[in-house]
């Protein structure tokens, strides 16, 4: 309940902050040095705010699709011998530096959202992948095998039963790529992309702190805002199948 | 009709069922009952091609169920697992209403259905329909899985351990009702169990497993008199046959013409509760329904000379 309340709070006051950060300039004017102004006014941090989400929400999506998809290949039984390739594959992937994976692509792709896009969908892809693989794989063997004993087929099986019993890890992984991409899409501004980090990167070049202060901060907020969104999705769906969880 | 006909199943080179033949009549009731890791489930689950079977054939009506697709199969029988295995994410009325739906019955008649289950048993339909699995106790949680079972009117009824995870009080309970619904429904039921008592409460014929071999299949009567062989014998437990033989014959049977005082007893009660009738009222002769006694000492007697046979059979 307090932590609703909390959760409203924090909205209204991100919303606000965006919309009007010039309302603001109080809290922020101790940051500058030199007469610097306090709030970053360039771009308007709405839409930045706006195309940050966009990306963040256009590479998870496409993360959840592929990942999704290849994590119900590989727990079907004549996928299974994927499933180490796929494995190495996406940690692969989370290994290489998000940098690394804009320096590499902008030559092919040039400046701009689409090399940051990338870089956010290969780093989205293993939470997901792995957690749809531990869903579809820890199932109750009872419930499975009643399904296969009141006569589904496969496919109904993974449609009707499996990955809604699954759902809930799913979107914790979905929830986990999405917390990482707020954060990394904000490199994405060093090669011209719209986002939150654009504030930073020119806090940084200006040594005003204040920028370097509200992109993150916003950046932050947001994570929190839609890190708890998810995780109550995560327990009411849970709460539905009767799963015990820690509050 | 169930016929299993040279039942094998080998998993690489060891033989969890070994040849394995019985029949169960339309309308009976066979308990498969034998230790852990005997092949009960993996024979029961023959049936219904949740697992292939090696050797031999599985004839459903007369029907080779190997011909028949898997899940076409398994819609036509009903099967209610330990655990009862229900869609956690699906409500009570969903859950029974699976196959049904699968058979694309009208929604009206799918309702109909599950409020005619919840009916019988014993679950009030405004109340549970839409409830979660997990809102329901232990029982009541049985009671959906066989209700689900059962939905879609399937002639042959299978049923591994359904009363495992009850206790033993609702488990006598679950027993009783399930005696009293396949009456009335006149479903061909193969139950698995290990507990011998249940076995002989449920059985018409009971068939017991070793090492994946049938050892016996025989009415309980059989079982306990003519136990095929040490191992059936120590299942039942010599010391206990006596009394349980005399649960098995009807005051019927030992009806001697004759007057007594009291309140008569129906016909078909056993033996076992008309002795303790008798030592209960203090008297030596109990009237029957519809005239005849039965004494004590024939009570008695024939309770001496079950042991007796049972003595020769050894
Ligand atoms: N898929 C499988 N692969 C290999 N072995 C198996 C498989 N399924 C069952 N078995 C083996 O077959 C034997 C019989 O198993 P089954 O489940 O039929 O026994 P059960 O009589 O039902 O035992 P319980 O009373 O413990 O349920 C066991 O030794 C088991 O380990
Ligand atoms: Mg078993």
């Amino acid at each position: 309940m307090v932590g609703r309340f909390l959760l409203i709070v924090l909205t209204l006051g991100l919303c606000t902050f965006v919309v009007r950060p010039e309302m603001f300039e109080a809290v922020f004017q101790p940051f500058t040095q030199n007469d610097a102004p306090a709030i970053y006014t360039q771009t308007s941090l709405l839409r930045l705010t706006l195309s940050h989400l966009a990306l963040v929400a256009c590479a998870v999506l496409a993360s959840t699709i592929i990942a999704v998809a290849l994590g119900i290949l590989v727990t079907r039984e004549f996928g299974r011998e994927f499933l180490p390739l796929a494995r190495t594959i996406a940690s692969v992937g989370q290994t290489i530096p998000p940098v690394a994976v804009l320096a590499l692509s902008v030559p092919m792709m040039g400046f701009g959202a689409a090399p940051t896009l990338l870089a956010l969908f290969l780093y989205g892809l293993l939470p997901i992948f792995e957690n749809t693989v531990t869903g579809l794989t820890n199932l109750p063997p009872n419930v499975i095998e009643a399904a296969r004993g009141v006569g589904l087929i496969r496919r109904q099986r993974l449609w009707s039963v499996e990955l809604p019993l699954a759902f809930p890890m799913i979107l914790a992984g979905i929830r986990l790529s999405t917390v990482i991409s707020l954060a990394t899409a904000t490199i994405g501004s060093t090669i011209a992309a719209p986002t939150l980090g654009e504030v930073i990167i020119a806090g940084l070049l200006t040594s005003n702190s204040a920028y370097v202060l509200q992109g993150g901060l916003v950046v932050g907020l947001i994570a929190i805002i839609i890190y708890e969104v998810f995780s109550s999705l995560e327990h009411s769906a849970a709460r539905r199948l009767g799963f015990q969880m820690d509050a | 009709m169930i016929q299993i006909e040279n039942l094998t199943k080998r998993y690489g080179s060891t033989e969890v069922v070994r040849g394995v033949s019985l029949r169960v009549r339309q309308g009976e009731i066979a308990a498969l009952v034998g230790t852990s890791g005997s092949g009960k489930t993996t024979l029961l689950r023959m049936i219904n091609r949740l697992v292939e079977p090696t050797e031999g054939r599985v004839l459903i009506d007369g029907e080779d169920a190997s011909g028949i697709q898997p899940h076409l199969l398994r819609r036509r029988i009903g099967y209610a697992i330990q655990g009862h295995g229900l869609f956690p994410h699906r409500t009570v009325g969903q859950n029974i209403a699976t196959v049904p739906h699968l058979l694309n019955w009208s929604n009206r008649e799918i309702d109909a259905r599950v409020d005619e289950l919840l009916h019988l048993f014993q679950l009030d339909p405004a109340q549970f329909r839409d409830r979660m699995p997990h809102e329901l106790s232990g029982g009541q949680q049985q009671r959906v899985g066989v209700a689900r079972a059962l939905a879609a009117r399937p002639e042959v009824l299978l049923m591994d351990e359904p009363f495992g995870a009850l206790d033993p009080v609702i488990r006598a309970k679950a027993q009783a009702d399930l005696l009293e619904l396949q009456k009335k429904l006149g479903t061909t039921l193969v139950i698995v169990t290990h507990d011998m008592e249940e076995a002989i409460a449920l059985g018409d014929h009971i068939a017991v497993m070793d090492k994946g071999r049938l050892l016996q299949y025989g009415t309980p009567k059989d079982l306990l008199t003519q136990p095929a062989d040490d191992f059936v014998e120590s299942l039942i437990g010599s010391a206990e046959r006596p009394f349980r033989l005399l649960s098995l014959t009807t005051v019927a049977d030992l009806a001697e013409q004759g007057e007594a005082t009291g309140a008569t007893i129906a016909r078909t009660t056993n033996l076992r509760d008309a002795l303790a009738e008798c030592l209960w009222r203090g008297v030596d002769v109990l009237p029957l329904d519809g005239g005849g006694v039965v004494t004590l000492n024939a009570l008695r007697t024939s309770g001496r000379g079950l042991a007796e046979t049972q003595g020769e059979v050894n």
